[in-house]
Formats: C-alpha cells, sequence, structure tokens
C-alpha cells in the first residue's frame, strides 16, 4: 500500500517534470535534434534542392576544402576577428567600464550614452558606418582630411574592412561595459585599502587587485565574444552589400565578401552555397565545420571550475 | 553631521582657511583627476554619439547635399521623412515586424517560463544535463542548422515568403530567455514556493500566484530581448521571406532600401533613423530591466 502510493507519486512527478519541460523539449527535437541529424546527412548527399538527393560520399566535403574558392579566406577573416576584434573588444569594454566606475559627475547620462549603440539594430548600424565611412563623402574622411590624416578607403579596401568593422563592434561595446562595470563595483573595497596601506601604486593595485578578481568575467567576455564572432553575419554582410554598391533583387549574383573576400565570415558560406548556388550538400558541410566550432568553444566556457555559467546551483 | 556643517561655516567665515600643504596637494590630484577623467568621458561619449548626430543631420539634407562633403544641412527637408513613409512597402514591413516581435515576445514567454522555472525549483535527474543543453543551443550560432529548416519549412510545409517559419518556433521555448530567467528564478528564496505548498496549492498555481509575480523583472527582461531581436533579425527574414517583399520585415527592408535609392543617402539613413528610433524610445521606458537582465547573464543570445 505504502509504496503503492510512493510509486504513484513518483509517477506523478516524472509527469508533471514533463509537462513543464515540454515546450523545450518538442522544440529541441523539432529545432536541433532533428535538423543536426539531417545536415549531417546531407553532407554526404549531392542536393539541389529540386532533383531528389543522392549519395555522393565525401565529395561536398572534399569539394569545401579544395575547389571553394572561399573556404580559407573564410577561415581566415574568422580567425582576424577572433583575434583582433574580440580582444580589442574585450580591453575596449574592461576601458569603458573602468572609466564609467572613476565618472562621478552625471554619471547616468554617461552611462546611457555609452550603452546606447549597443542597442542599435545590425543593419541600420553597419548602414549608418557604411555611410560613415564611406571614402567618397563620408564625414569622417571629411574630417580625417581637414586635420591632415590621410583618409582610408574602410569598406572600399580589403586591408581596411575589417578594421572597419572592428570599429562598428567596439561602438557597440556596451554590453561589455554593464558586465565589466558590475564586476568592478564587486571587488571588495577592503582589498584596494590594504594595498593603499601597503603603498600600492595605482598600477599595481590594478593589477593584483582589479585583475585577479575579475578575470572569471574577463575569460566569460572572451568565450563569449569569440563565438558571436563565429556568428559574425548581418553586418559583414550589409557592409560588403553597401560598399559595392550592389542593388538587391536585381538579378546580379552577389560575390560575398566585398572587398576581395575580405569581409567574408563562416556563417556567410553557408548562405552562399545553399542559397545562391543552390548545393544544399557542400552548406552542410560548412554548417558542421561551424557546429564543431562553436561547440569546442561553449564546452570550454562550461568546463571551468567554479563556473563562468554555473549549471549547479 | 552637525559637526561637519559647524567646521565648513567656520571655514567659510574666515578670510582664508589654513591648509596644510600636503592637503593642499591632495585636493589638486583630486581636481585633476576628475578634470582627466571627465575628459576622457567626453571624449568617449563623443565616439558613442557623433555617428547618431551625423547620420541624423544627413536624414534631413537635400538629395544633392547628401552627395556632397557638408556636415550641417542648409536647408532642414524634414520631408525626407515623408518620403521614406510613401516607399512602396514601408508600412508593410512595419506591420510585420510588430507581428514578428509582438506574437514572437508573447509565444517566447509563455514558452519559456514553465521550462525555467522546472530548471530552477524542481529536482529531477537529468537536470544538470538539460541545463547544459540550454546553455549549449543559446551559443549555437542559428546557420547550423538552416539548411534542413528552411527545406522543411518550403519543401514539407509550403510556408516560405510567410512569417511564419520567423514565429513558430518561438511557440517552444528560447534558450537565452529560458536561461536567463532560471538564473532570475534562483535568486527567489525557496521557503516561498515551499509555503504555497504547505497552503496547498498545486505546482501550477504556485507558478502562477507565488512564484511568477515576484518573477516581473526578470520577464520584463526576457520580453525585452526577444522583442529586440526580432526587430534586429537579418538573417531570419532573409533566408524566409526573401522572395516575397509583402513579408518582409523592416530590418530586412531597410537594407532594400539601399537599393531602391541607391545613391539618396539622405533618405537610405532616414529610414535608419526611423527603425533606430523606437529601439531607442522603448530602452528609454525599460532601462532599468534591459541593464538588469545583462548583468544577470553577462551575456547576450
Amino acid at each position: 500500500m505504502a509504496t503503492h502510493t510512493l510509486r504513484a507519486k513518483h509517477r506523478r512527478s516524472v509527469l508533471r517534470n514533463l509537462a513543464f519541460l515540454s515546450p523545450w523539449l518538442i522544440g529541441f527535437a523539432v529545432f536541433f535534434a532533428y535538423p543536426m541529424i539531417s545536415t549531417v546527412y546531407f553532407s554526404f548527399m549531392h542536393y539541389d534542392g529540386f532533383k531528389p538527393p543522392t549519395w555522393s560520399g565525401t565529395k561536398n566535403w572534399t569539394y569545401v576544402f579544395e575547389h571553394y574558392p572561399f573556404f580559407w579566406p573564410a577561415l581566415r577573416n574568422t580567425l582576424w576577428l577572433v583575434v583582433i576584434m574580440v580582444s580589442l573588444r574585450v580591453l575596449f569594454g574592461l576601458g569603458v567600464g573602468l572609466l564609467i566606475t572613476k565618472i562621478k559627475t552625471g554619471t547616468g547620462v554617461f552611462r546611457t550614452l555609452f550603452y546606447l549603440p549597443y542597442l542599435a539594430p545590425p543593419v541600420a548600424a553597419t548602414m549608418a558606418f557604411a555611410f560613415l565611412l564611406n571614402p567618397g563623402t563620408g564625414p569622417v574622411n571629411s574630417i580625417l582630411e581637414k586635420i591632415g590624416i590621410p583618409a582610408p578607403g574602410w569598406f572600399n579596401d580589403p586591408t581596411w574592412s575589417k578594421p572597419a568593422l572592428t570599429l562598428l563592434a567596439l561602438w557597440g561595446v556596451g554590453d561589455l561595459m554593464v558586465i565589466f562595470m558590475a564586476a568592478l563595483l564587486d571587488v571588495p573595497k577592503e582589498q584596494y585599502e590594504a594595498s593603499e596601506l601597503d603603498g600600492a601604486s595605482a598600477w599595481q593595485r590594478f593589477r593584483y587587485v582589479t585583475l585577479p578578481n575579475i578575470s572569471p568575467i574577463i575569460m566569460f567576455a572572451v568565450v563569449t565574444g569569440v563565438i558571436q564572432a563565429m556568428q559574425y553575419y548581418t553586418q559583414p554582410l550589409i557592409a560588403g552589400k553597401v560598399a559595392s554598391g550592389v542593388i538587391q533583387g536585381a538579378g546580379t549574383m552577389f560575390e560575398p565578401g566585398y572587398p576581395e573576400h575580405s569581409t567574408l565570415t563562416l556563417p556567410q558560406l553557408i548562405y552562399n552555397l545553399g542559397f545562391q548556388r543552390f548545393d544544399y550538400g557542400s552548406a552542410c558541410v560548412v554548417a558542421l565545420l561551424l557546429f564543431a566550432l562553436s561547440m569546442a568553444f561553449t564546452a570550454f566556457l562550461m568546463r571551468r571550475r567554479g563556473g563562468l555559467i554555473q549549471a549547479g546551483d | 553631521m552637525t559637526q561637519v556643517l559647524h567646521r565648513s561655516t567656520d571655514s567659510a567665515a574666515e578670510p582664508k582657511a589654513p591648509d596644510s600643504p600636503a592637503e593642499r596637494t591632495a585636493r589638486r590630484k583630486a581636481l585633476l583627476e576628475w578634470i582627466a577623467v571627465h575628459s576622457l568621458g567626453i571624449a568617449v561619449a563623443l565616439f558613442f554619439t557623433l555617428p547618431f548626430v551625423f547620420v541624423f543631420l544627413t536624414s534631413l539634407m537635400s538629395d544633392s547635399q547628401a552627395l556632397s562633403r557638408d556636415l550641417i544641412p542648409h536647408t532642414w527637408e524634414w520631408a525626407n521623412y515623408r518620403k521614406v513613409f510613401d516607399t512602396p512597402g514601408f508600412l508593410t514591413w512595419w506591420k510585420n515586424t510588430l507581428i514578428y516581435a509582438g506574437l514572437g515576445t508573447v509565444l517566447t514567454v509563455v514558452s519559456s517560463v514553465p521550462v525555467a522555472y522546472a530548471l530552477a525549483k524542481f529536482r529531477f535527474r537529468g537536470r544538470n544535463l538539460t541545463l547544459m543543453l540550454v546553455i549549449s543551443m543559446m551559443m549555437l550560432p542559428p546557420q547550423v542548422v538552416v539548411i534542413p529548416m528552411y527545406l522543411f519549412w518550403a519543401k514539407q510545409l509550403d510556408l516560405t515568403g510567410t512569417l511564419w517559419p520567423l514565429i513558430v518556433p518561438m511557440a517552444f521555448g528560447d534558450a537565452f530567455s529560458i536561461f536567463l530567467l532560471r538564473q532570475f528564478l534562483m535568486t527567489i528564496p525557496n521557503e516561498y514556493v515551499d509555503a504555497a505548498k504547505v497552503d496547498g496549492c498545486g505546482d501550477l498555481r504556485t507558478l502562477l500566484k507565488v512564484v511568477l509575480p515576484m518573477a516581473k523583472p526578470g520577464i520584463a527582461a526576457i520580453a525585452l530581448f526577444q522583442f529586440f531581436n526580432a526587430w534586429n533579425d537579418y538573417f531570419g527574414p532573409q533566408i524566409y521571406t526573401s522572395d516575397n517583399p509583402a513579408a518582409w520585415t523592416l530590418s530586412y527592408g531597410l537594407e532594400s532600401f539601399k537599393g531602391a535609392h541607391h545613391t539618396d543617402w539622405n533618405l537610405t539613413m532616414a529610414a535608419t533613423v526611423l527603425v533606430l528610433a523606437p529601439v531607442i524610445l522603448v530602452f528609454f521606458f525599460a532601462q532599468k530591466a534591459f541593464v538588469e537582465g545583462v548583468t544577470l547573464t553577462g551575456v547576450k543570445g
């Protein structure tokens, strides 16, 4: 009798858990598990969306690595963005976060002004920057020339297009500013007071008190930044389109990564292969590579003990 | 307190306060630091605000002036904004964006709340694994699964060219929202939940009557993030609606606007302002919820 009710109770709680989790469980199956399995399947098939898929073995894989002209440039660009854009963004975010904690007058106004660009929709922000950095008529180059600095070609010059994207990413650093600000305000005051009594300089206080206290947040910012860099899609696409003057839907196929593949990223390859060349199989190969890279970084993010993202309670 | 007041009035009454040299250098140092910090603050603020200012000024220029190197409009062409609204499709894109963002937000909140609650307050086998999977999904680039998802919507359901492929997935819990809300619910003491149980509330009633009223700030944060995500989304509309301009959203339509008016920077910038403005407006009304949300997870999805 007792075990019977106990078992019934257990069954009820299992049903309850499943009921509460069901939106996510269904979503996971339909919008993740099923498409992931299909992606693996299509990566070994030849499929153009019209004729039924046919087995092609590893042809898609060799095509992507050996013959598709955009793969290696895209991987190199991603690496550039991961190393340079992410580290500059973290450094700048930390700098702005430090600055905002030192500002004593008008803090709210400054904080809002620093934060607002982060909210700008990526398309609008990129179009604005493509205009501001337009080598011919843009205000930035007008000003640079007036004060006698040689003005770069920004989104129209392959050596300057990624720095231009980096500038845009630095403009939207508000999210990092907020988390760094929160972390900096959490550093125990006593540690600063103690180090001051020991005669530590401002730099030494930063190096031996601030940095160790906020290092988990820095690591968090780096890893999430890397994952964002691997998803980087809208900004480089719009920048390339606007700078090259391509007109959407005019029947001309847009060569991605203008100028000279310099703004091409891995997600753009998936779009190019799948939706412009109708080679769904090869697009799935790139998708799987992107998946492997993202999951490797996510695993790193969760593996660290004391947790960047804590799973347990 | 009175002593401090007393002393300060005292020193003000005297012609010159006899400061020690050490005190004076300390005060001068503090003043210099104040000036340095605030000058740097103003410089950084210019970097963050000038793009908005230039975009706005250009949006008010005449067609010919927008192609010149002038920074300030000679005549203020407010009619540019009228022209943007008169562009075919622009109002439809507004409507579509509001449907996508509005309906998507409601569906996300309704479907994410019970999942986040279970992950925060129920104890069961596989809970940590579920949470890990939620976090992994949060980090997953949307492009990874897009090929089969597109083929599914296009071939099986024939619903591309509509807003459905963008909206329906939101009824099945959004990983970022679940995670953010779970982090928030963890901060609500279990005693409230237990007390409700003792009073005879079932799980659903406990969630609706006891936990939800306390979770309002967390829910506000996920609603805002979700609204902005839909508002800003370019990739989704590009994949699913590109061949039907009647289903485009603002973010996607904005880029084609540049195409239709290829050299009209003034109109393009006016359209850009019209896409930016609502986001900034919403932010001013909901600043607190937003900043709290960012700090709570330290990450945007």
